[in-house]
């Protein structure tokens, strides 16, 4: 028994490795993918195009300006003469905002009085606004706190902010861990949902079939190349996520591995399940396609569960890719042990166990 | 007839024999103006996985017009790569094509403006319904809008499909489609038409009508006809004959002028009181003997030489029956390249290390009532069959007859809808999986894994059947010197060639010496040579108490076997042995009855009979 | 156009147009999935943070103390949650109970009535660093406001060097679906264009009819305009669909011209389908053509485009390699025209990038599209 299980492993190795462009087709793309979108996928502020009219010649406003000069999340693309200037600047893309100082700004500051100014921010995209929005309140009040001491004025209370776990914020702390989840389910989705179909178009499977090997045989044998290149490929993007982007890893491995298995055979069963219910390679692709696409939004990987409504919040308990995601990130980031992530545990558990039977029960069962 | 010695492979027939009438002989001779396709010294190679492959050598030959010229030759030969040259698809590496007087190579559009192509598999757009089918090609054909009714009526009456205009082309049967196929190619009327395996997988009933419908457009419209096929009794149907291989013309003359060329060496043997099958088998150890086939009761054997047949080798109490019979161009074909295949002529019986006789005298499949509906369409329809220990069974219907269906559900690969199937007294979708090691199966396609080596594959299947050290590695050596596959040992086995990936398939089905070999259309796409050596090693199984089941189309195959069902439309239309199952029917004109002619006796008998919207069951015959 | 060309495109036309409406994967590609993708994105995907779980420790309620904490209860922002301690908050951001806290030390109203500029704690969780910086931003607005407040109270204004006044423009409800619906759109052009006919033309060489159709009389150019029209009006089906629905369901306004928007979604689709041919036509295996369809289309469009994340903040490689990327160029013009108006110097360059890329893969599927099997 142990013997034909470990024949059919095989066999489904030599299938999925013997020939070069289906190894380069399973090793290759994810490493590119883990790079462009390690570098492309952030929410961090940038550089962002700030165009400044300073109508007034003081020194306050040529200080004030100077902060927003040095500051690295901005960079001045130009700095404008008029107001009729503004507009057509911002509507063609030209600066993501304008920064205008009226002509009074330095004598009001003189005679105590507030100096107005105004920002003007491309609203186009709007999370971008708010992130340069933040930017640019932060130096203000920076400047109004530094500048109120300077006159001996304080005020009534201050805000003391900090972050836990990610001090400066940086976005790709939080994506890149995002996308070991990511990746480590299409990979795995991908050799799973077409060994089936492929086998049933080829033929193969009948063939497989009519020999003595029991169905739950027939499960570990598909099962066993998408878990060793799940976690493989998963292992690979850790490394090159510590190593290459530095993110920091605080928690144990031996707490994340447990769950990258869990997650891995959970991403099986459901790949296993389309490819036992297509007929031939075309629909098991659709099928895992349509499978990813919701699976990749509802996971909460580029915007928070939170923030969704709650019906869809409901769909994504059903979802592996949310349990994990939330697992990986939190042993990244805040070092969490196996005590706090208990409850998205065995939801996972419960997915892989249930998707595996279903998957196990079809090899036979599906009508055609 | 006093004859010269048989000119030996390879040499022109024309070398023997004065064809009668004038012959575009196929040398470099001028091309003959007035023929529809000349080509001369063309050659063409392909660059597969960085091997150089030659298609065709220096093919010449000359095409006439206003006739049925066949281009026959088995697999490989070269057969589809001609027809696209011809029809300015592919580009010659040497020599030039002319059709219809117009150069292929420099006009190609040209070329296809004017010619009809129907490609092996027919691009019909299942998802369109005959009629949208017609009219996409109409209008590619640019076919006036006046003149299409009138054309249409023509063509579907002449392939009797007129009353299926809004039926989706991907639910007709297969012989519809290839109908359909060869009408879409005519919906304007080509002077020249290349077919390239028009009849292949259609069952004789629209293998015959196909035939009508190239008969009468040569006759009606002069059409001149170039069509490639792997039957052999097709040839006959000719007016000439290109025969083919390996990439190079053989001989091109009248069908009849190949037969001839073994008058003499064809014999019919009878011996009443011995089983076919060994009765075959004494007659293949004789040296005398090119070649013995069973024909019904009798065995056909093509002779070495033209002495007269002794019947040397058979026990001498039994009374033996030889007559000569008129050769087929078949026999030509045999006796032509069975030479080649050197290894075909050694001992093509398999012999099984150990062999049980656990289920001798009884029925090792019973089916009874079996029924399969999806939706509300019956697939198979209340069938019933049993097949005894020992017995070669075959499963004979056209396509969509329900003959898969069934095979399945036997495998237990599909669940029954109603009814009940037992294999060697269990159901094998219930039965524990330990039973399905009793039985062997090769499926109808080749079905194991492509990318994997012959080794793997085997090393495979020998571990899944639950074989282990040394008896599995005894089996996969046996394996390997019984069907020659040694030197394709580390093979990529999709690379193999078509009668060795049929090789393997049978030697996976065999290893772990099953008592039940399931054979689903074992032989489709293989050519006559390669399908006599795989009938001679299904024998010798059965003689082992191998008990068989078989599905085929092809109608000589039915003779090999000791039972048969033909099915139609999912249902039984008659059961019994080959000659039970022709008698009541008549055959051509001073010839027995084949196996053919008794298929399309019963299937035109039920179709009258639904026509005539009697009982479903009614048609049941028993032989 | 001669006659005859003319019929022949014509007959390929219908026969395209009655496969695409009898196989129901071409279908729910065209339909289905980019009313999943909006409504998914239209309700599911939103970047403003709402009801923000926030732990509250006031460790001595004074007025002071409170009536900070009261502009917390105020704002749909947050959801706070009263703790007594603050080694009980940090428990509950350990367990992702809230995702940060605010702490307010049992001296703070003492401190305050003393003008000693009280510290008010704020922590967040900085794993997802987008959220905390939302959070960070909404805290502030709170604490400013409530400092106007007792500014106000006291009889006072509150002096502050430079006040910010602050216009978001085109959005000035910051609402991210108007933002991410018009991206959806460009991802859902570039499934129906590259994906639906990535299949095509692989299918007919698998399916045996192409070799039919090469004999015939019919040209390159008219298989592949025969193949061009009835996609490209599932296409403008498809997107007239999803306009509908960005419309009529989530309100996203169109502050540009209609026909603008029309014509530029036209072209783009006229470069998607032609990415679409190029991948049919260069691999011939359907299977092959969706993969490739799949990695090197659908999923650039879906992070590279600008859709979601900023091309300007990403490095300048990455930066460089988005200008290859049809879907760039497209989600630019939408959120100009979505929320801008008809700014020809956004919608001209960018139309011109796309001209330039549809008339490459248009014409390397002409020149790769040969009427012979070599």
């Amino acid at each position: 028994m142990g013997h034909r299980i470990l024949a059919l492993i095989i066999k489904e190795f030599l299938a999925l490795f013997r020939d070069k462009k289906s190894r380069m087709a399973v090793i290759v793309p994810p490493i590119f993918q883990l790079l462009v979108f390690g570098y492309a996928a952030t929410f961090d502020l940038e550089h962002a195009a700030l165009a400044i009219l300073n109508e007034d010649t003081g020194g306050f406003s040529r200080d004030l300006a100077g902060r927003f000069e040095r500051s690295s999340g901005f960079e001045v693309v130009g700095y404008l003469r008029s107001e009729a200037e503004i507009a057509p600047l911002i509507d063609r893309g030209g600066a993501l905002l304008a920064l205008h100082i009226g002509p009074q700004c330095s004598s009001d500051a003189a005679r105590g009085e507030s100096c107005n100014i105004q920002v003007l921010i491309d609203g186009r995209n709007s999370n971008t606004a708010m992130l340069a929005l933040n930017y640019v309140r932060s130096i203000v009040s920076d400047f109004n706190e530094e500048r109120a001491e300077l006159n001996g004025v304080k005020l009534p209370a201050r805000l003391n902010m900090r972050a836990w776990f990610n001090p400066n914020l940086e976005s790709r702390w939080f994506i890149v861990p995002g996308i070991i989840a990511l990746l480590a389910m299409i990979v795995t989705l991908v050799v799973t949902a077409l060994s089936v179909a492929r086998e049933r178009e080829a033929g193969t499977f009948d063939q497989l079939l009519v020999t003595p090997l029991r169905p739950w045989e027939i499960l570990i044998g598909k099962a066993m190349p998408g878990l060793l290149v799940g976690v493989g490929e998963a292992s690979l993007i850790i490394a090159v996520a510590v190593f290459w982007f530095k993110i920091p890893l605080v928690g144990q491995l031996s707490v994340l591995y447990p769950a990258l298995i869990i997650y891995v055979l959970s991403i099986i069963g459901v790949g296993l399940m389309i490819s036992s219910f297509s007929a031939t390679l075309q629909q098991a692709l659709l099928g895992a396609f349509l499978f990813i696409v919701p699976a990749v939004i509802l996971s909460g990987f580029s915007t928070p569960i939170a923030n969704m409504p709650a019906f869809m919040q409901a769909l994504t308990y059903l979802d592996p890719m949310r349990y994990f995601l939330t697992i990986v990130r939190r042993v990244f980031l805040e070092g969490a042990g196996i005590e706090y992530f208990w409850h998205d545990l065995w939801p996972m558990s419960i997915i892989a166990a249930v998707t595996l039977a279903m998957a196990t029960w079809l090899f036979r069962h599906r009508m055609y | 007839m006093a004859r010269p010695a048989v000119s030996p492979l390879h040499s022109s027939p024309h070398a023997a024999f004065a064809p009668t009438a004038p012959s575009a002989a196929p040398t470099g001779a001028a091309p003959d103006s007035a023929a529809a396709l000349v080509l001369d010294q063309v050659r063409k190679t392909f660059t597969i996985e960085k091997k150089q492959i030659t298609a065709l050598d220096g093919v010449s030959c000359a095409i006439r017009p206003g006739m049925v010229t066949g281009l026959i030759g088995p697999d490989g030969a070269g057969k589809t790569t001609l027809m696209r040259l011809c029809a300015g698809l592919l580009t010659p590496d040497q020599g030039s094509l002319r059709a219809l007087n117009i150069d292929v190579v420099r006009e190609p559009l040209k070329v296809q403006a004017s010619i009809g192509y129907m490609p092996q598999r027919f691009g019909l757009y299942e998802d369109l319904t005959v009629l949208e089918n017609l009219d996409l090609y109409a209008d590619l054909q640019g076919v006036e809008a006046e003149a299409r009714a009138e054309r249409y009526a023509q063509l579907l009456a002449m392939a009797g499909l007129e009353g299926f205009r809004g039926r989706l082309a991907g639910r007709l049967s297969g012989g519809m489609k290839q109908k359909l196929g060869l009408v879409c190619t005519l919906v304007r009327p080509p002077r020249l038409l290349l077919l390239d395996e028009p009849t292949v997988g259609v069952d004789p009933v629209s293998r015959r009508e196909l035939w009508q419908i190239v008969y009468h457009l040569v006759e009606a419209e002069g059409m001149s006809v170039l069509l490639s096929t792997a039957y052999l009794d097709e040839a006959e149907r000719c007016a000439e004959v290109v025969l083919i291989h390996q990439g190079k013309i053989l001989g091109h003359d009248h069908p009849r002028a190949f037969s001839q060329q073994v008058e003499g060496r064809t014999w019919q043997v009878r011996a009443p009181d011995m089983p076919k099958r060994a009765l075959q088998r004494a007659l293949s150890h004789n040296p005398a003997v090119l070649d013995a086939l069973i024909l019904g009761k009798a065995i056909r054997v093509v002779s070495r030489d033209r002495t007269p047949l002794q019947p040397i080798g058979l026990p001498s109490e039994i009374a033996v029956e030889v007559a000569p019979v008129a050769p087929r161009f078949e026999d030509y074909f045999v006796a032509t390249l069975k030479d080649d295949h050197a290894a075909a002529n050694g001992d093509n019986h398999i012999t099984l290390r150990q062999t049980s006789d656990r289920l001798a005298g009884q029925d090792v499949i019973t089916v009874d009532n079996l029924v399969r509906r999806f939706g509300d369409f019956y697939a198979v329809d209340h069938v019933g069959f049993r097949v005894r220990h020992g017995e070669i069974f075959g499963l004979l219907g056209a396509n969509g007859a329900g003959k898969t269906t069934t095979f399945r559900m036997l495998c237990g690969l599909l669940p029954i809808s109603s009814g009940a199937c037992t294999v060697a007294g269990m159901n094998l979708r219930t039965a524990a999986a330990a039973a399905r090691a009793k039985i062997g199966y090769m499926a109808q396609k080749f079905s194991l894994y492509g990318n994997l080596s012959v080794m793997q594959n085997l090393k495979f299947f020998s571990s899944a059947y639950g074989l282990r050290g040394a008896r599995r590695s005894g089996q996969i050596d046996w394996a390997l010197s019984t069907f020659n596959l040694e030197p394709f040992a580390a093979t990529e086995s999709q690379s193999l060639p078509l009668g060795f990936k049929q090789r393997l398939a049978l030697a996976v089905a065999l290893m772990h010496e099953p008592e039940v070999l399931f054979l689903d259309e074992p032989t489709s796409g293989v050519d006559p040579l390669a399908r006599r050596e795989f009938w001679v090693q299904i024998n010798s199984l059965a003689d082992q108490g191998v008990t068989v089941l078989v599905t085929t189309h092809f109608m000589e195959e039915a003779e090999y076997c000791d039972r048969l069902v033909i099915m139609a439309d999912g249902r039984v239309l008659a059961e019994g042995t080959p000659e039970a199952m022709k008698e009541g029917f008549s055959g051509g004109v001073g010839r027995e009855a084949t196996m053919e002619d008794a298929f399309i006796g019963l299937l035109e008998a039920n179709r009258n009979e639904a026509n005539l919207k009697s009982a479903p069951q009614a048609a049941k015959a028993s032989a | 156009m001669k006659p005859g060309r003319l019929l022949r495109v014509k007959g390929m036309i219908r026969k395209e147009w009655l496969q695409v409406i009898r196989d129901p994967s071409s279908i729910a590609i065209a339909f289905f999935l980019p009313m999943l993708l909006l409504l998914i994105f239209g309700y599911g995907v939103s970047l403003d943070a709402k009801n923000v779980r926030i732990a509250l420790v006031v460790e001595q309620a004074d007025s002071q103390s409170l009536s900070f904490a009261g502009g917390f209860y105020q704002t749909s922002y947050f959801a706070p949650l009263a703790l007594n301690s603050i080694q009980e908050a940090e428990t509950a951001l350990r367990q992702s109970k809230v995702d940060g806290i605010v702490w307010l030390r049992h001296n703070f109203g003492r401190d305050y009535l003393r003008k000693d500029s009280p510290p008010i704690g704020v922590i967040v969780n900085g794993v997802d660093a987008n959220t905390a910086r939302l959070i960070e931003g909404y805290v502030q607005g709170i604490w400013f406001g409530w400092l106007e407040q007792q500014a106000e109270r006291a009889g006072k204004k509150l002096q502050s060097p430079v006040q910010l006044e602050q216009r978001i423009w085109y959005n000035p409800e910051v609402r991210s679906t108007d933002f991410l619906v018009p991206g959806v759109l460009a991802v859902i052009m570039t499934l129906i264009g590259a994906l639906l006919t990535a299949l095509v033309i692989a299918r007919e060489w698998e399916r045996g009819t192409m070799e039919a159709l090469l004999v015939t009389r019919i040209s390159v150019v008219e298989i592949l305009l025969g193949k061009l029209i009835p996609y490209f009006i599932l296409g403008m089906g498809g997107l007239a669909l999803s306009l509908a629905m960005a419309h009529s369901l989530f309100h996203v306004p169109l502050r540009g011209s209609l026909w603008l928007l029309l014509a530029t979604s036209a072209l783009f689709l006229w470069v998607a389908l032609g990415m679409g041919f190029f991948i049919s036509t260069i691999f011939k295996s359907q299977f092959v053509a969706a993969l490739v369809a799949m990695v090197s289309t659908f999923l650039p469009a879906f992070i590279l485009s600008g859709f979601i994340f900023d091309i300007q903040s990403m490095p300048p490689i990455i930066q460089g390699l988005t200008h290859l990327i049809a879907a760039r160029y497209y989600v630019s013009i939408l959120q100009t025209l979505f929320l801008v108006g008809d700014v020809w110097s956004v919608v001209l360059p960018n139309a011109a990038a796309l001209v330039g890329m549809g008339l490459f893969f248009h014409g390397m599927v002409y020149r790769k599209t040969r009427k012979n099997l070599e």
